[in-house]
């Protein structure tokens, strides 16, 4: 997609082709919000909204734990259990953590990788308007009478016509299917602005290792997507249209739901998991002042892992009976995807080892991750010996092996992230000390609340049934993981507090507070529009840490620069001192030009907005096939959306460079070294390919 | 710190394309994303096509799929199909000739071979049903019709992407310089192609 734009949102001189819809102009207010394009700001609004899914999906987490905390709970009815904890899980896997670590792939990538936006800006404001609408979609059904009850798996033919007639499973069913669209289109905007937009000279292994998980989980999210998307669509064809899928009558084979859930079931795991480990491994060599170590074997055994992780999905359906061949294959492969993790875990033991650890609070986080993802990883390893497995099935051992591995895997590393990037983001930083009793309230709350869960479930107790007999001996263990529950709720007021105390105190970040190696610590914080006012040259992995620091003859660091002086200027500092260029960047062009970016627009709001009217159309069709005409506007809105967009450039033509251009509307953005020369434009597109790049969008879309 | 040739030099540092852009791979975002796009498509079909096989010879009752095949009848819409991947090559070899009288031909060929096929189809399902096979009756309706419909709606789309294309170039906005756009239109057009081969293929001409 073009570039080529004014950051600014002053009034294009020259107007092609407006549209139906005139371009949104204002920098700043709500609109500007609802139309913005700049990867940060999607990065902030997808951080915003998982936070609060992350609320809701809390609070169905404490009404489950309430529900359980005494034997023959009250607090909630049979089916009003079914649904919280079928939305819990639903809320915490696709609207919690994989858009948390969407909004962290958004706001990151482009720095890390010395760009100055996605490849299709507007294509990832989509993204992020259909995630948020599909997921306004699938609470709506607590309103419209009833949310999905039948688990976050969905299993067919419990969630068949038959057995579940209500529209709880059509919105789950649709809502999982807009939710995909979202997933997938954001998948192919990463990967394309990983593979062909990075800074000249960072090569492939010279990426920062969030950028490379990031990589793999966008591979894996595009591949593991369709699967599950055919699932869904085969079961709503059963639901709506009357199909035999998953109809035993007619020879339907329930079987098959299971093996297409769990083929995208089980990447969606390291979708998770891969996120957070890339977080992790940044927050490590920074606060242990060491390089990663083995960084080309964390890649490879990341690698591994996304090859691997299609291997396995059986190990989920051990108890179905599919034959000793297909479970002992599936058990020795679910033995052998731990070996890569593994690696990993030894990798973060020597980067911690002999460094000199300085423990913040995304440190904490960090180890924290590493310790509870470890215990998760071995539970893990004991479901891949099938008889054991076979005995834990349904059961609590279950819930407490998959919390260590996302709970105490993904949000740990996501929360580390959360502190680590804070002043990157938002130019201030986040108090370590409050930070330090939100980490260990959430590790002691986190483990009282699901290692008991182990023993619940090695007892027997069974997951997703809504009460338990008083004589079964699981009364204490089952009212300490409730005091857990709310222990780790308390840590999220902490969190809130800390933001708001922090905010308040406001204490400057500068660009670099944490003597950083990657590159998005060499812009200033928060970065301005345009990422870089140049576009940097890379030599190194941890480009920025060379650039602050060498070695003597002995091996011993000797600084190059003071923290913070290594950053780039932004564009108004460059053009105080105009003329000067510290570091490596591009000179090879004609200076005179503005750095340009995609323009706002509003048609991927418009075009979200039409497939939730078509959701909706398509959960009451079966109703009255008059519903199918809602169907049928959402469709033509989202059709018209798409045209427009394609005929809309992605960004407004330059002003004509007859030197009127010297006078920017705005002080800050100056004429920038460079900015013009393809290369340098991180999304380095030449200006003819503004309409082609649109409508590839809509077609793309 | 210094810059070094040596860095400069680094193959990965994108060499420019045929259009002048900079992209590390040398293919421009805008193909990139569809081969990207298309990888998942695979995936998309292939799921459809093993739900396919999973139910082959597994319904409990009729019409089973060699009382109700007329192959002939579909070997020629298929035919018809695979000649709009000959006029689509032609469309642009046209364009990049910047012929745009031709590359206006092809386009609407393509999209008439597109379309021809498309009302092939929409004959054959309604002989179905005729037959009594509907998507409610048996495993083998299921299946075929979803299967099948999913590519007919890859096909529908991929005519309202060649329609487009053609009003742009009757506006004379596709030009030459963007010869790239009827690329990606193509790459798009004979995947939808050469999935209906391996449909055609495994769920008509392989015996059960």
């Amino acid at each position: 997609m073009a570039t080529v734009l004014e950051p600014t949102a002053t009034p294009a001189p020259v107007v092609v082709d407006p549209g139906v819809l005139k371009r949104p102009k204002n920098p700043t207010g709500v609109w500007s919000w609802m139309t913005t394009v700049d990867h940060k700001r999607i990065g902030i609004l997808y951080g915003v909204t998982a936070f609060v899914f992350f609320l809701l999906g809390g609070i169905e987490a404490l009404l489950i734990r309430l529900q359980l905390a005494q034997p023959n709970g009250t607090v909630l009815s049979a089916d009003a259990y079914n649904q919280v904890f079928t939305m819990h899980g639903t809320t915490m896997i696709f609207l919690v953590v994989m858009p948390m670590s969407a909004a962290f792939f958004n706001y990151l990538v482009p720095l890390q990788i010395g760009a100055r936006d996605v490849a299709f800006p507007r294509l990832n404001a989509f993204s992020y308007w259909t995630f948020l609408l599909g997921g306004i979609f699938i609470y709506s059904s607590f309103i419209f009478g009833g949310a999905p009850n039948g688990g976050w798996f969905g299993y067919a033919p419990n969630t068949s016509i038959t057995y579940s007639p209500g529209h709880n499973i059509d919105y789950w069913v649709i809502g999982l299917l807009i939710l995909g669209i979202a997933s997938t289109v954001g998948a192919v905007n990463l990967i394309v602005t990983m593979l062909n937009m990075r800074a000249p000279g960072m090569t492939l292994m010279r990426m920062p290792i969030f950028t490379w998980m990031t990589l793999i989980s966008s591979f894996l999210i595009l591949f593991a997507m369709p699967v599950i998307t055919v699932a869904l669509f085969l079961l709503m064809f059963d639901r709506s249209f009357g199909s035999n899928f998953f109809n035993a009558e007619a020879g339907g084979n329930p079987v098959l739901w299971q093996h297409l859930f769990w083929l995208f079931g089980h990447p969606e795991v390291y979708i998770l998991i891969l996120p957070a480990m890339g977080m992790v491994s940044e927050i490590m060599p920074v606060f242990a002042r060491k390089p990663l170590f083995g960084y080309p074997v964390m890649v490879i055994s990341a690698v591994a892992i996304g090859f691997m992780g299609w291997g396995v999905w059986v190990h989920h359906m051990f108890a179905v009976g599919l034959g000793p061949v297909a479970v002992s294959a599936f058990s020795i492969s679910t033995m052998f995807i731990a070996v890569p993790t593994g690696v990993k875990i030894f990798n973060w033991i020597g980067t911690l080892w002999g460094g000199s650890l300085k423990f913040t609070t995304p440190m904490l986080f960090a180890v924290g991750f590493v310790a509870m993802f470890t215990i998760g990883g071995l539970s893990g390893v004991t479901h891949a010996v099938s008889p054991h497995d076979r005995q834990q099935t349904d059961t609590y051992y279950v819930v407490a092996h998959f919390h260590y591995v996302l709970f105490g895997g993904a949000l740990f590393g996501i929360m580390g992230g959360i502190y680590y990037w804070w002043p990157k983001i938002f130019g201030w930083l986040l108090d370590d000390r409050l930070g330090k009793l939100n980490f260990w309230t959430w590790l002691i709350g986190f483990n009282l609340a699901f290692a008991p869960m182990h023993l619940i479930g090695l007892q027997g107790m069974p997951r997703r049934i809504y009460t338990y007999d008083d004589d079964l001996g699981l009364n204490a263990l089952n009212m300490m993981s409730t005091v857990g529950a709310f222990v780790i709720a308390l840590s999220t007021l902490v969190f809130l507090y800390n933001v708001w105390l922090s905010r308040k105190r406001h204490v400057a970040a500068g660009p670099d507070p944490w003597d950083a190696r990657t590159l998005e610590w060499a812009t200033a914080s928060p970065p301005p529009d345009y990422n870089f006012a140049e576009v940097p040259i890379v030599h190194s992995v941890d480009e920025l840490w060379h650039r602050k620091y060498t070695e003597d003859e002995d091996g011993r660091l000797v600084r190059l620069a003071a923290k913070g002086e290594a950053a780039q200027q932004t564009a108004a500092e460059v053009e105080r001192a105009a003329g000067h260029g510290d570091h490596a960047t591009e000179h090879d062009d004609d200076h005179g030009h503005g750095i340009h970016l995609p323009s706002p627009s509003y048609y991927p709001l418009v075009a979200a907005v039409g497939i939730m009217v078509l959701g909706y159309g398509m959960v009451y069709g079966r109703d009255a096939g008059v519903n199918y005409l809602l169907a049928g506007l959402g469709a033509l809105i989202l059709f018209v959306a798409l045209y427009a967009w394609g005929m809309e450039p992605s960004a407004e033509p330059e002003e004509p460079e007859d030197g009127s251009t010297a006078e920017s509307p705005r002080p800050d953005v100056p004429a920038l070294a460079g900015a013009d020369a393809p290369g340098a434009l991180g999304t380095g597109v030449a200006p003819n390919g503004e309409d082609a790049a649109g409508r590839t969008d809509a077609e793309g879309a | 710190m210094a810059t070094t040739p040596a860095a400069l030099s680094t193959p990965d540092i994108s060499a420019p394309t045929e259009h002048g852009h900079v992209t590390n791979t040398g293919l421009s975002n805008e193909k990139l994303a569809m081969w990207a796009f298309l990888g998942s498509e695979c995936l998309l079909f292939g799921a459809l096509i093993s739900t396919y096989f999973l139910y082959r010879g597994k319904s409990l009752s009729g019409p089973t799929p060699e009382e109700i095949y007329d192959i002939p009848y579909t070997s020629v819409s298929s035919f018809v199909l695979l000649m709009s991947s000959l006029t689509m090559v032609l469309a642009l070899a046209a364009i990049q000739r910047a012929d745009y009288r031709r590359l206006r031909v092809w386009l609407m060929a393509t999209a008439l071979l597109g379309a021809s096929f498309i009302a092939g189809q929409v004959y054959e399902f309604t002989s179905f049903i005729r037959e009594g096979l509907t998507i409610k009756t048996n495993l083998f309706g299921s299946s075929f019709f979803v299967l099948t419909g999913f590519h007919g709606v890859h096909v529908t789309l991929g005519i309202i992407m060649l329609l487009s294309l053609w009003n742009l170039s009757l506006r004379g906005k596709l030009t030459q310089d963007r010869t790239e756009v009827v690329e990606i239109a193509g790459l798009y057009w004979h995947f939808v192609d050469v999935v209906w081969i391996i449909i055609f293929t495994v769920i008509y001409l392989i015996p059960i």
